[in-house]
Formats: structure tokens, C-alpha cells, sequence
């Protein structure tokens, strides 16, 4: 299969085979009306399998998302046909309105204009908790 | 922004140690401080009714020579008609100098925090935090064992739920050679995440479900009462709320200057029989509660010197 590069976007590069729809749906690439391609099971000779997202827009992406979803990816910034930035990514620190806590005890559950906000506590095991009542979400949990 | 406790950890250790002093000094010097909160008012903001704790914060502010208002129970304020604790706390905070607030949510403190101009202080949120009892605890340990170090502290009864469990855990952590000894039925035992943290510290813990095993080995024996208002079935709590009985009989086998600590109310974990064993600390612990609370309000109001 083919698909064209881009003349200015942006290329989600090593995304763990399998996630690709994740990343499409945290970030919300339906809304876009621009080409989006997303590309799974690309052979890669790192990683055997990978997912790439293509976006034909140079668009202000959610990158603490992203980290969130699979830090392994690459984010590469396009712009004239040529690569312009590559960034790596990490677990973020702090995440907004990405996981909802699931303790029916929590405040956030019954105040619902309070933003969802979890930090990182263990960057191994991608382990966030609730900034407000402290449970523990695991990685596994985004949907 | 004003200064929040909202859990046992946002206070140092040197601060601790500080309060601890201060009680100290309140206890055998009271008459230094009757006057030191003079003009200064108290909001008791209990959106979950508890008789001891509302009255423990507001019998320390008057001991202190100022003033308290508040409520108890949500019912007939304005959070029923749906406010939000941020805008609760941005409209108390205008009308007096410190707050306590109790909340059934869990992190409500925490909004709290961010939203008040004055020193806030969580007098409890849900199965969360209770720092000012943790507080309590620590004076009455160190008071009754003269140290809150190399101790074995058992704490029995419901490990999951029990949120002064945690915070003491959490506190004791931060002192040397501590160990624990954890007594509880399997559906109630410490969560994964307190266990990690005393993995983590390197402290030394055992798990069992019998008190009498525990016994011979305990310095302090803390109480705890299996709350029913925790529990989303009944037929739990039933079978589980009179696993642990202590009475006189189990405390043959304990050490003759072994603490019992309870953070009340007691319903039937504690035999009554108990109360005349010199061992016997619960009472005495609330007593140490009031005088915590009166040096933490001295200090957050700047008072305390």
C-alpha cells in the first residue's frame, strides 16, 4: 500500500502497533477537515510492527496526550515537503481532561465543571493519580 | 495563597514537632494562650455531620479566646441548592480568618485549597484524609511512649476504609524503626498503595488476621471501627462489623505500658470493661485532639510565638 508524504503537517511516527485509532480519537482528528491517513501494521525494522497517523494540517496538537497514549512516539513537523522538527516524547507530568477518575467517592465525580487533572506517580508502570482524591489509573484504561 | 492542610504530609516534620511542642505548653500553660485568638473568628464548614470533630475545633478556638460560626450537616445550606464547594469557600473565606471544613467527598479539600483566601484545614473528606486526628495520635503516642520512633504499632480492624489508618501510617513513615503490624479479614485490608509506600520506605510490616497473635509484640494497639457509612452493601458490613472485639481477657497477653488508641466513635470494637485498663487511651486521646488543634490554629494564624 501506498501513501503519499505531506507538503505541510505533520507525521506521528513509531506509534505502537495497535494504538493508532487511540491516537486518532484522543486527538480528535474526526473533527479535522483536512487529510488525515492512518496507517497500521507498517513494517518497521525497530520495532517489527508500527502504526503511523498522518495530518495534513500543521495543526497544535495535545502532545501531553500523545505521551500519555505511547511515549515511544515521534512527532515530525513538516513543512515545504521536508521535515522541519522531530520531537520525542514523554510521560507527562500532569494530565487535563484526558482520564476521568472512576471513584464514585470523588469530588470530580459529583462537580462536574471541575476539570479531570491526574499526576504521574510512577513513570514506569505509567501510573497517574487523581489530583483530588488520589486513586491510581493505570495505563491499560484508555479506551 | 493561604496555607492548606489538607493532608497529614503537608505539614514537615519539623512543623509537627513544633505543634507537638505548643500542645505541650498549652497543656501545662493554658492561661498563655485564652486570649491569643481574641477577635479572631472560626468557620466549623461540616457538610457531613460528625458531633466530636465540629466540637473539638470549635471548643480549641474558644479556648483560645475567639469566636466560631458554621454548620453541620448540608442539608440546609446552600450546597443542597447545588453550589459548588469553590464558590462556597470563596464566600466563607471573606467572612472569617481560619476554616475547618468536612466533606463527604473525597478531595473536596482540595478544590477548597485552591479556592480560599484564609488558612483552610480538611477536618475530614470521605474515606480520604483527616490530618487533625493524625495529629491527635501523634501527641497522644508521644506522650504515652515519649517517642514516635522505634515503635510497634498494630493497627486493627478495617485497614481499607479507615482513613486515620492511613494518615498515621503515613506519618509514622517519616520516623525511624517503626514497625507495623497489620490486623485485619481479608476484604478489608490496607490498600496496594499504602503497602507500596511501606515497601518503599523499607519499613518493616506483617499482614495477619488475628489480634492475638499480635498482642504480646504491640507498644501501641490502634483501634479502628468498621464504618458503615463506607460500605455499598449491608450484608459486608454485617458480617464484618464485630470481627474484632477487644476485651480484657485478649490484653492479658499485652505489654503492661501498651497504648490503646482509637480515633472514636467506638460502637462494640472496644468492650467497655476496657475503659478502667490504665492501657485504656481513647478518652485521653480526644483530649490531646482539642490541644493539637488549638496549636495548629495558633500557628497557621501566625499566633503561635
Amino acid at each position: 500500500m501506498k501513501v503519499d508524504g505531506i507538503e505541510n503537517g505533520i507525521v506521528l511516527d513509531h506509534i505502537t502497533a495497535g494504538k493508532g485509532m487511540l491516537v486518532y480519537k484522543y486527538l480528535h482528528l474526526d473533527r479535522l477537515t483536512s487529510q488525515v491517513a492512518l496507517i497500521q501494521n507498517c513494517s518497521s525494522g525497530k520495532m517489527g510492527r508500527k502504526d503511523i497517523v498522518k495530518i495534513s494540517e500543521d495543526l497544535d496538537i495535545d502532545l501531553d496526550v500523545l505521551g500519555y497514549i505511547d511515549p515511544g512516539i515521534t512527532v515530525n513537523y513538516i513543512k515545504n515537503g521536508a521535515r522541519v522538527e522531530k520531537k520525542a516524547l514523554s510521560l507527562p507530568e500532569t494530565l487535563t481532561n484526558v482520564l476521568t477518575c472512576k471513584n464514585p467517592r470523588c469530588i470530580s465525580s459529583t462537580e462536574q465543571e471541575l476539570p479531570q487533572v491526574f499526576k504521574i506517580v510512577d513513570r514506569n508502570r505509567a501510573l497517574y493519580r487523581c489530583a483530588y482524591c488520589d486513586t491510581i489509573v493505570r495505563n491499560e484504561e484508555l479506551k | 495563597m493561604a496555607r492548606s492542610i489538607v493532608n497529614i504530609l503537608d505539614l514537615s516534620v519539623d512543623e509537627i514537632h513544633h505543634l507537638l511542642d505548643l500542645a505541650d505548653d498549652i497543656d501545662q500553660h493554658p492561661e498563655k494562650y485564652q486570649d491569643r485568638c481574641a477577635h479572631k473568628q472560626l468557620a466549623t464548614l461540616f457538610f457531613e455531620p460528625s458531633t466530636r470533630t465540629r466540637l473539638s475545633f470549635e471548643s480549641a478556638m474558644l479556648a483560645l479566646g475567639g469566636q466560631t460560626l458554621g454548620f453541620a450537616g448540608a442539608s440546609n445550606t446552600s450546597a443542597s441548592k447545588g453550589e459548588s464547594v469553590a464558590d462556597t469557600i470563596e464566600v466563607i473565606s471573606n467572612y472569617v480568618d481560619i476554616i475547618a471544613m468536612r466533606h463527604p467527598k473525597e478531595g473536596a479539600p482540595v478544590v477548597a485549597a485552591m479556592h480560599t483566601s484564609v488558612p483552610l484545614v480538611n477536618a475530614g473528606d470521605g474515606g480520604h484524609f483527616h490530618p487533625t486526628q493524625t495529629l491527635a495520635d501523634l501527641l497522644t503516642i508521644r506522650r504515652t511512649k515519649g517517642t514516635v520512633e522505634g515503635l510497634t504499632i498494630g493497627f486493627c480492624g478495617d485497614l481499607k476504609f479507615g482513613r486515620t489508618v492511613h494518615s498515621l501510617i503515613d506519618a509514622m513513615l517519616r520516623y525511624p524503626n517503626n514497625r507495623y503490624i497489620l490486623i485485619s479479614p481479608e476484604e478489608l485490608r490496607l490498600p496496594e498503595y499504602e503497602i507500596d509506600k511501606l515497601k518503599e520506605a523499607g519499613a518493616e510490616f506483617v499482614e495477619t488476621k488475628s489480634l492475638e497473635e499480635a498482642m504480646p509484640e504491640l507498644d501501641i494497639l490502634y483501634m479502628t471501627r468498621v464504618q458503615k457509612e463506607r460500605f455499598f452493601n449491608e450484608e459486608d458490613y454485617l458480617r464484618l462489623k464485630d470481627i474484632y472485639i477487644l476485651t480484657p481477657e485478649k490484653l492479658k497477653t499485652a505489654k503492661a505500658d501498651m497504648a490503646i488508641l482509637h480515633p472514636l466513635p467506638r460502637v462494640n470494637e472496644i468492650s467497655v470493661a476496657v475503659d478502667q485498663d490504665p492501657r485504656a487511651k481513647y478518652f485521653y486521646q480526644t483530649r490531646c485532639g482539642k490541644q493539637m488543634r488549638m496549636a495548629l490554629i495558633l500557628y497557621l494564624l501566625g499566633l503561635d510565638k
